[in-house]
């Protein structure tokens, strides 16, 4: 495989070659998670894009493509920031910060959005459908769909409609039609089931571009590729700015794809603690939150095997979280497998430590983070204080915050 | 106990098809699914397939939607499902339970065999169990001696509805449409061609589900299949009568008319 000098990407890069045992096996098992469990009418469409995306990941002038999209409109690479102000809270370690909330539209949801809009133009399907939980997802998809021409409707929870009213406007002046479920908890997994349902009645010209790396196979592995950019700019740019490898990074944990988008390039560095935090909502002893790793049980929600907040006779238990990006009941099956292994540890953050963190990021450094990735923050802060002064953490900040500012509004009374 | 074997047997000696009815347990009530379930029976139904209500139904559309969601709210859990089984079982129906995989992959997928079959329970329909992940399931399900019936869609390849069938026992179900649960105008066009392709790899009844609700529906389906399918349909009818008596009197009426269409 050739590499194309002087871009963002390398066909080496994308398609996660150089790494071994990190892809799943050919029936989509990161050991016993992922797989498929959904209506056998689903299963071809499937099997259409696994295949695609298998060609399309091995040729260079697909992977150029998405390259110069990522460079010329999604704002890639994106930098490198220390904060020294903030980290003054975390026992003196180096804190440093992976700016995707720099990219176009805000946050890092738009590089696997490029990258399946790309794909669904491949499929030769003219509708993309998606779920959105905060409307991140749902905003970078009507953003792609734009840019290239596509139909677009975006399946999003009532109650999240409610509290991401301006993510619904932005979606809606994008060209999407934005489509309330009413149904069930009215939220992020209510939206996954409507789209599965719209995808199985209209699959002969539509794309159901999935938003994290849960799901059935391919979409773990889709999503993570198109992830991946971000780790791999981390890993080279952190060689550049500090001469070496990070000792510990740390990113919040949804569905995940944020996360294992910056954990994936590093999975081989065996002297890089990778830190998933989830979210811990108003405490474990609450009921309410969003621990699926931490406190879940393994089971199958929206046709992946992976941790799961279920009861005892298996229904999904709704989930809490002040962001409602992170506010998931399941989790990609690849974080499952990384637990179970031990190379990856996931910790549970409260709404109240992330809003902490959030407003101390904003004071001392000038940069307001989304909700979700001040999770990622205030474990930087904890685990600093654990690792000491001589630490470096890389921190994935996701995304920007501008979206949670009615939030932080409330909670701050601003 | 009456076997799937039976069932589609005495329905061919009669040069009719089988007619199934689904209804979830615990709607409208607890007891009221058993009322209703026999109401269906009484009416002409030979199999009864009770769903375990499950927090996401992702192949259902919003008339089963609707029903799991008030049968959750009754607080129905497995043990009511199995007790539904059983007063239904005592009918003389074949009775079968229709589930997504995580209820039984949480309770054991041993221990949901063995429960489903001291109830009287003949077999269970997983949608979205596929044949690569079914090993477990078929295993356990053999070991209790009850059937493991898996859907086939118009979008299943000859290759997927192979695999498919031989996991399969008791009878195949063809998914008419490319779609979701629930009442429809006409059967999918697609489904008479599906369940041709699915007899050329199997000598299993092949039985038509989703979109069928009408006895015109019923005969027309009755022609090329051996079972017809219809659930969102007896649900409606009890969503929509005012009390419990007058929507025992419609499910009954519309499962004659059903009954009279697998006659043709």
């Amino acid at each position: 495989m050739t590499t194309h000098e002087g871009t963002v990407l390398t066909a080496a890069d994308l398609a996660g070659n150089g790494l071994h045992g990190n892809d799943p096996d050919i029936h989509g098992k990161f050991g016993v998670f992922g797989g498929r469990y959904v209506p056998e009418a689903l299963i071809p469409a499937l099997d259409e894009v696994a295949a695609e995306y298998d060609k399309a990941k091995n040729d260079v002038a697909f992977l150029r493509e998405f390259d110069h999209l990522l460079r010329t409109y999604a704002g890639r690479p994106t930098t490198l920031t220390e904060v020294p102000r903030f980290a003054e809270q975390a026992g003196g370690a180096r804190i440093i910060l992976k700016r995707e909330d720099l990219t176009h539209t805000g946050a890092h949801k738009i590089n696997n959005v490029l990258g399946q809009a790309l794909l669904t133009k491949r499929l030769g399907k003219t509708r993309v459908i998606a779920e959105t939980g905060a409307g991140q997802h749902g905003v970078a998809t009507a953003t792609a769909a734009a840019l290239l021409g596509l139909e677009c409707v975006i399946y999003m929870g009532a109650v999240d409609c409610e509290r991401q009213a301006l993510n619904v406007a932005r979606m809606k002046l994008l060209g999407a039609t934005v489509v309330p479920v009413t149904n069930g908890s009215q939220t992020l997994k209510d939206a996954i089931n409507e789209a599965f349902r719209d995808w199985v009645a209209n699959v002969d010209r539509t794309h159901y571009l999935f938003g994290t790396i849960a799901g059935p196979h391919p979409f773990p592995e889709i999503v993570r590729d198109f992830a991946r950019i971000i780790g791999v700019e981390a890993r080279r740019q952190m060689l550049e700015l500090t001469g070496r490898l990070p000792d510990a990074i740390a990113a919040a944990v949804g569905g995940g794809s944020n996360a294992i988008g910056i954990f994936h390039a590093f999975l081989g560095d065996e002297g890089v603690q990778l830190h998933g935090y989830e979210a811990g909502g108003r405490g474990l002893e609450s009921g309410e939150h969003a621990l699926t790793l931490t406190e879940g049980s393994v089971g199958v929600l929206h046709g992946s095997r992976t941790y799961v907040l279920q009861d005892e006779e298996g229904q999904t238990v709704e989930s809490h979280s002040i962001s409602a990006g992170l506010d998931y009941p399941g989790v990609g099956p690849e974080h499952a497998w990384l637990k179970d292994t031990g190379r990856a540890t996931y910790h549970g953050i409260t709404d109240a430590e992330a809003m902490e963190a959030f407003s101390l990021l904003a004071r001392t450094e000038g940069i307001i983070p989304a909700i979700e990735s001040s999770h990622a923050l205030a474990g930087a802060l904890k685990l600093g204080r654990e690792l000491g002064p001589e630490a470096t953490i890389l921190v994935n900040l996701s995304g920007r915050g501008d979206k949670d500012m009615g939030t932080a509004m409330k909670y701050f009374n601003l | 106990m009456t076997t799937l074997q039976t069932v589609f047997a005495k329905a061919k000696a009669d040069g009719r098809a089988a007619l199934i009815g689904y209804l979830p347990a615990g709607f409208p009530s607890k007891e009221g699914a058993i009322a209703v379930a026999t109401a269906m029976v009484d009416a002409g139904c030979d199999v009864i397939e009770i769903g375990l209500p499950y927090s996401d139904p992702l192949m259902d559309g919003p008339t089963i939607q609707d029903a799991v969601h008030r049968a959750l709210t009754n607080g129905t859990r497995i043990a009511d499902v199995l007790r539904t089984v059983e007063g239904v079982a005592k009918t003389g129906a074949a009775t079968l339970v229709m589930t997504y995989w995580n209820p039984i992959d949480r309770y054991g997928a041993e221990r949901f065999a063995g429960d489903l079959a001291n109830a009287g329970g003949v077999g269970t329909i997983t949608p979205d169990l596929t044949p690569e992940e079914a090993g477990p399931w078929r295993e356990a399900s053999a070991g209790a001696g009850i059937d493991t019936v898996f859907l086939v869609a118009p979008s299943s390849t000859e290759a997927r509805i192979k695999a498919v069938v031989d996991s399969c026992t008791g009878f195949v179900y063809a998914a008419s449409l490319m779609g979701v649960t629930g009442a429809r105008d006409s059967v999918g066009a697609a489904a008479q061609g599906l369940v041709e392709r699915t007899r050329s790899h199997t000598s299993l009844p092949v039985c038509v589900g989703l979109g069928v609700g009408t006895g015109r529906q019923a005969a027309e389906v009755a022609g090329y299949a051996d079972g017809v399918i219809v659930g969102s349909a007896f649900i409606r009818r009890v969503l929509d009568a005012p009390d419990e008596a007058s929507g025992l009197a419609s499910v009954r009426e519309l499962g004659a008319e059903l009954a009279a269409g697998v006659r043709g």
